[in-house]
């Protein structure tokens, strides 16, 4: 058996985990604006998530190990939402946050969707090509139950993603080999490059779709309030070892925090202008100091 | 002419299947995963010996791929199975990204490569695998030439620390190769020197290539012979050298000719000395059904071509001296 090990990243409380997230939601419009390309609209709406996870939810190192032989796991499978990735990342201490003014800039280690082929810590997979986390995923999962290493590996998806074909084999493979130290969370915004995902291509009854599959799914509809971020993944932890991959489909607004960013797909991909930035930083407090 | 001789045919996956079970016991952290072809691997001895260190995927190649690069976090090394076809273009984003983007020690083995699954036609058949994976940005490229190499090469890529491209056939051919050879990733095998003409041969067309040697001998042509066995990185060195000596090149492979060892060895050769050169390869077409034998005289990848493009490449080395 593996020994796992405790890592002391400070877990933050509701109240810190707010300001935390109003940070890096200021890092991300900041971020986008600098390079003047980037996906803010995702990104605003997943911050809490990845907020909750990395300061209160996970049991991670940021001194980072590839390996990650007993510690939680995290792969971003949308990889277009690098900025509030990148922001997490360095606020929990991964790398210095100066480095987030070179995002998607030349000679960076923040490449516009991540990659590890920069080196930078924190990131364990290239992704950008939709439809790849899942399966990533389940074999660092498998990894785990090999090397006798019960931490739990979580997983992002955007909803549009489950698009790709890929997802459905993996969703297939996970129940069948009870795969149970798994979350896989669904940003479920209901928007894509093309607009609402119901127009471009329906998904359906996700819930059944999953738990036909096997999964234990968890549905959470305030995916932008902290409380609930935090409450429905620990439920998840909670769930875990039972025999069953567990899914989280998560309500959440894109562009979330910004008023004129939110609820539409117009800002999947679009930068905004000095004065957009302007409107935007106006709308976030700052907590922690820019980069 | 150096004299080869085989006293057994068995086939190059027998090579693999016997090799990775060797690899599983020499290292514990090598897995293996199968895409519904543990018989056509030969992985069945692999999963007697280690069944919790083989996950069976179903027919979804994507999945298998994407959950071998995560086995690597956690310092697995992985061994992914399938057709060559379903190994190369079917997930060729799927290695792309999760596999060579992302630099992770995914080993993937491909058998019924070329032209070699014969009746089953051309959906099941690749001949541009070869060029996929070698324009892959540090993926490594082998394809072995028969069972002994193909065993060798499969434990020498569970010791090399990066992502493979492993690559053989389906029929039974024979063994020339000593059963306790080295294998070294990268490093050319000459298998007979010479000074006519330069031929470079990978695969199962090594074989071939030396049949077509002694046939030349006969007629007092003294052709060097060179086992390709590392497409990438390519020994440059062997092949130049050999090149200085004899001045021309034939190039053989169970490949489109587009994109496989000949145009590694044409670039090679363009930007250090330039130099006639024939291909012996599939004229960019798909295959078709019939029995490997036949295909292979059909598409021109026997000793008989060998040795008539080793001929039109001297007479074309003679007009330009």
């Amino acid at each position: 058996m593996y020994c796992n090990k405790t890592y002391h990243l400070m877990k933050q409380n509701i109240e810190q985990l707010k300001q935390t997230a109003s940070q890096v939601r200021r890092d991300i419009v900041r971020m986008v604006h600098g390079c003047q390309s980037g996906h803010p609209g995702g990104s605003l709406g997943c911050t809490d998530f990845l907020v909750a996870l990395y300061f209160n939810i996970m049991n991670n190192d940021p001194s980072f190990n590839m390996d990650a032989k007993g510690e939680d796991l995290f792969f971003l499978s949308n990889g277009h939402i690098s900025p509030v990735f990148y922001s997490v990342l360095a606020h929990a201490g991964y790398f210095d946050k100066s480095e987030l003014g070179t995002f998607r800039k030349l000679n960076s280690r923040l490449q516009g969707h991540p990659t590890t082929h920069e080196g930078l810590p924190g990131v364990r997979i290239a992704s950008g090509s939709l439809g790849q986390g899942l399966s990533v995923a389940i074999g660092a999962a498998l990894a785990k139950r090999l090397n006798g290493d019960d931490s739990i590996v979580y997983t992002l998806h955007g909803d549009g993603e489950l698009q790709e074909g890929q997802i459905w084999e993996a969703a297939m493979f996970a129940p069948h080999n009870k795969l149970d130290r798994l979350i896989a969370t669904v940003d479920y915004n209901g928007q894509q490059i093309d607009g609402p995902t119901e127009m471009v291509l329906s998904l359906g009854n996700l819930k059944a779709k999953f738990e036909a599959f096997g999964w234990e799914v968890l549905e959470e509809p305030n995916g932008n309030d902290m409380a609930s971020v935090v409450a429905v993944l620990e439920k998840a932890k909670s769930l875990t070892g039972k025999g069953k991959p567990i899914a989280i489909l998560l309500k959440t607004g894109m562009g979330y925090g910004v008023d004129f960013m939110m609820g539409s797909h117009k800002w999947h991909g679009v930068a905004p202008n000095d004065e957009q930035l302007a409107t935007a930083l106006a709308q976030l407090e700052e907590t922690l100091g820019d980069y | 002419m150096k004299k080869y001789t085989y006293t057994d045919k068995k086939d190059t996956r027998s090579g693999f299947g016997d090799g990775l079970l060797e690899a599983g016991k020499r290292n514990p952290e090598v897995v293996a995963l199968c895409a519904d072809l543990v018989g056509s691997l030969k992985m069945a001895d692999f999963i007697k010996a280690f069944p919790e260190r083989f996950f069976q995927t179903g027919i979804a190649e994507a999945n298998m791929i994407g959950m071998a690069a995560g086995l690597t976090i956690g310092g697995k090394i992985p061994f992914t199975g399938t057709f060559a076809n379903f190994s190369t273009g079917r997930v060729y984003d799927q290695i792309r990204q999760s596999v060579a983007y992302s630099d992770k020690n995914v080993k993937i083995c491909a058998s019924h490569a070329g032209l070699t699954l014969g009746e089953d036609g051309a959906t099941h058949q690749i001949l541009e695998d070869i060029g996929l994976m070698k324009m892959l940005p540090g993926m490594t490229v082998i394809n072995p030439c028969d069972y002994n190499q193909t065993k060798a090469a499969t434990i020498a890529i569970a010791e090399h620390h990066g992502p493979v491209y492993l690559r053989f056939g389906r029929p039974v051919v024979p063994i020339f190769t000593d059963a306790d050879q080295k294998f070294e990733i990268g490093k050319a095998w000459m298998v007979n020197e010479g000074a006519d003409v330069s031929i470079f041969a990978t695969g199962h067309l090594v074989w071939e290539a030396i049949q077509a040697g002694e046939k030349l001998a006969e007629e007092g042509i003294d052709a060097e012979i060179i086992n390709i066995h590392t497409i990438k990185p390519l020994d440059a060195e062997a092949v130049l050298k050999s090149v200085a000596k004899t001045g021309c090149v034939v190039t053989a492979e169970e490949h489109n000719r587009l994109g496989g060892l000949g145009d590694s060895i044409a670039q090679l050769l363009a930007v250090n000395n330039p130099t006639p050169q024939e291909y012996v390869a599939v004229n960019d077409s798909f295959g078709e059904s019939g029995t490997p034998a036949q295909l292979m005289t059909k598409y021109g990848l026997d000793a008989e071509h060998i040795i008539a493009a080793a001929k039109k490449v001297m007479a074309r080395k003679k007009q330009n001296s």
